[in-house]
């Protein structure tokens, strides 16, 4: 079998979303089965038909137990793989070689999350890294000041650049009923926002919000059967080179930049093709970042690239189409928001920020502190 | 060389000589490559044949930034990356100048100072003659 095989073999067949905005007074496991509870009801099932669980938490210590317990179902397989915030894009590969090998029928994908509400701060389950934290390093804020300020120098990216990435997904977030922060943003309130860790201001940072999601995927053979258009996994890769900031080896260079053009070369795909972006936006340097590695614009020109409203509602390309990390939502772990929207936007469900035309996706998860890199490309049935 | 896998590990040995006010930086005897954080294995090569060095002190700043903090808190301080002159990388903080003026490019020599706290901690002040 090669990796090409896999390309179009499972679909999204119900995609559901919890606790958004906000949901004070409900607990993680809450908000979590409130996106199940939708996702299932979307793809016209019940917890029951679940035979397939990949889930990953900052709550819980063993989650698809927890999970499963909660449900009632019995999974025949589960995997709770953890590579942070990016672990839900990661989970459609152990999910799609589930399915392919009939090691489940219906694999679902959940998180929820109440830390907006419940704590009200990002709850970090991460371990103190010994050689990093006698410093008293903002965890993971001043990983990612590194990361931009590396960028700024290296290549002239300025606070305007990032600026501009928080003020597009503000504008996509004012197209969205369920984003979290909808007020009116310039350019000028985010580079005079409280400084944080230079380079980045509150605004430079994404929220801490209540959310839940959820996705149940199926073999592609069986997913007409469906009452929604099915969505298409056409290719997924995962990179990570690093744990902690001092171990990057290039701050202006992630791991997106391996994981992108393996995604890429298994859906036989270009940048070219790709009809909507969505890049997990933890900071606004992330946006930049991913732009580059993934191919969207050279190396070191993703502060230009991103100028004049160009990833903005009406710009040239649509990037983070349902307010991103930074003005939507963004629970702890944010990846499963991102194949979420893409679901949407290939459905032509997403409303007021709908882009037109829209066949391919692209996802691109990051975790720890540009740590874990995985990138997805979906697809609807014109694609196969 | 020591014996990889048995007596203190190299967090341990690590940790003793800068309680006694050494910087020692882990060379491989296959690949010559210098090694921090310490490890059992060299992470270029999978060597566990790994012997200490006395670092010499000198780095240049990758990176740097200002984490902001509330002055009645102690006020701003610096963190910063710095690469060795042998090659690694390092997370540390530049002391002897405002945590503002500290510049990537700029040239640093380590000082292992007492930290209230903390203990021993090696940190990099800027070398004498600027840039690097
Ligand atoms: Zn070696």
């Amino acid at each position: 079998m090669k990796i090409t095989d896999l390309r179009g073999k499972t679909a999204i067949v119900g995609v559901g979303l919890g606790g958004l905005p906000s949901a004070p007074e409900r607990s993680s496991m809450e908000i979590q089965t409130e996106a199940v509870h939708r996702a299932l009801a979307d793809a016209g099932l019940k917890p029951g038909d679940v035979d397939g669980l990949f889930t990953g938490s900052s709550h819980a210590f063993m989650p698809a137990l927890s999970t499963a317990e909660y449900l009632g179902i019995r999974p025949k397989i589960s995997d709770t793989t953890m590579i942070g915030g990016s672990s839900f894009i990661g989970h459609l590969l152990p999910a799609t070689m589930a399915l392919q090998y009939g090691l489940c029928d219906v694999a679902l994908i959940c998180y929820g999350s109440n830390q907006g509400s419940g704590f009200g701060k990002l709850k970090s389950m991460s371990e103190p890294q010994t050689y990093e934290a006698p410093y008293d390093p903002r965890h993971p804020i001043t990983s990612y000041a590194l990361a931009a300020a590396r960028h700024m120098h290296q290549f002239g990216t300025r606070r305007e650049d990032l600026a501009e990435v928080a003020v597009a997904a503000r504008r996509w977030a004012q197209l969205n009923p369920l984003a979290f922060a909808r007020d009116d943003l310039t350019i000028e309130q985010v580079m005079a926002a409280r400084m944080v860790n230079d380079p980045l201001s509150t605004l430079d940072c994404c929220l801490v919000t209540d959310g839940g999601g959820a996705l149940v995927l199926v073999r592609s053979e069986r997913a007409k059967d469906f009452p929604k258009p099915p969505v298409y996994m056409l290719g997924t890769a995962m990179a990570h080179w690093h744990r902690q900031i001092s171990g990057m080896p290039d701050l202006t260079v992630t791991a997106a930049a391996e994981s992108g053009p393996r995604a890429f070369a298994m859906a036989g795909l270009t940048p070219a093709d790709v009809d909507v972006v969505e890049l997990y936006d933890a900071f606004t340097i992330n946006t930049i970042l991913f732009l580059e590695d993934l191919g969207f614009c050279a190396k070191g020109e993703g502060g230009a690239f991103v100028r004049n409203g160009r990833i903005a509602p009406g710009g040239s390309l649509a990037v983070n189409t349902n307010g991103g990390g930074l003005s939507c939502c963004h629970p702890g772990m944010y990846g499963i928001f991102l194949l979420i929207e893409a679901v949407q936007q290939l459905r032509g469900e997403a409303g007021a920020r709908q882009v037109d035309n829209t066949h391919i996706a692209l996802c691109h998860g990051n975790g720890g502190v540009l740590s874990s890199q995985v990138t997805a490309l979906l697809g609807d049935a014109s694609t196969l | 060389m020591t014996n990889a896998f048995s007596g203190p590990g190299p967090d341990a040995v690590f940790a003793a000589f800068l309680a006694g006010g050494r910087f020692m930086l882990q060379q491989c005897d296959d690949c010559k490559k210098y090694v921090f954080y310490p490890r059992v294995l060299c992470p270029h090569c999978g060597s566990p044949k790994l012997s200490w060095q006395p670092a010499s002190g000198q780095g240049t700043v990758y990176s740097t930034t200002v984490v902001r903090r509330k002055p009645e808190q102690g006020g701003d301080y610096n963190v910063a990356l710095v690469d060795l002159h042998e090659g690694p990388r390092m997370m540390s903080r530049v002391d002897g100048i405002s945590p503002h003026e500290v510049a990537i490019g700029m040239a640093v020599r380590a000082k292992i100072i007492d930290e209230p706290k903390k203990g021993k901690l090696l940190v990099f002040t800027p070398a004498q003659g600027g840039a690097a």
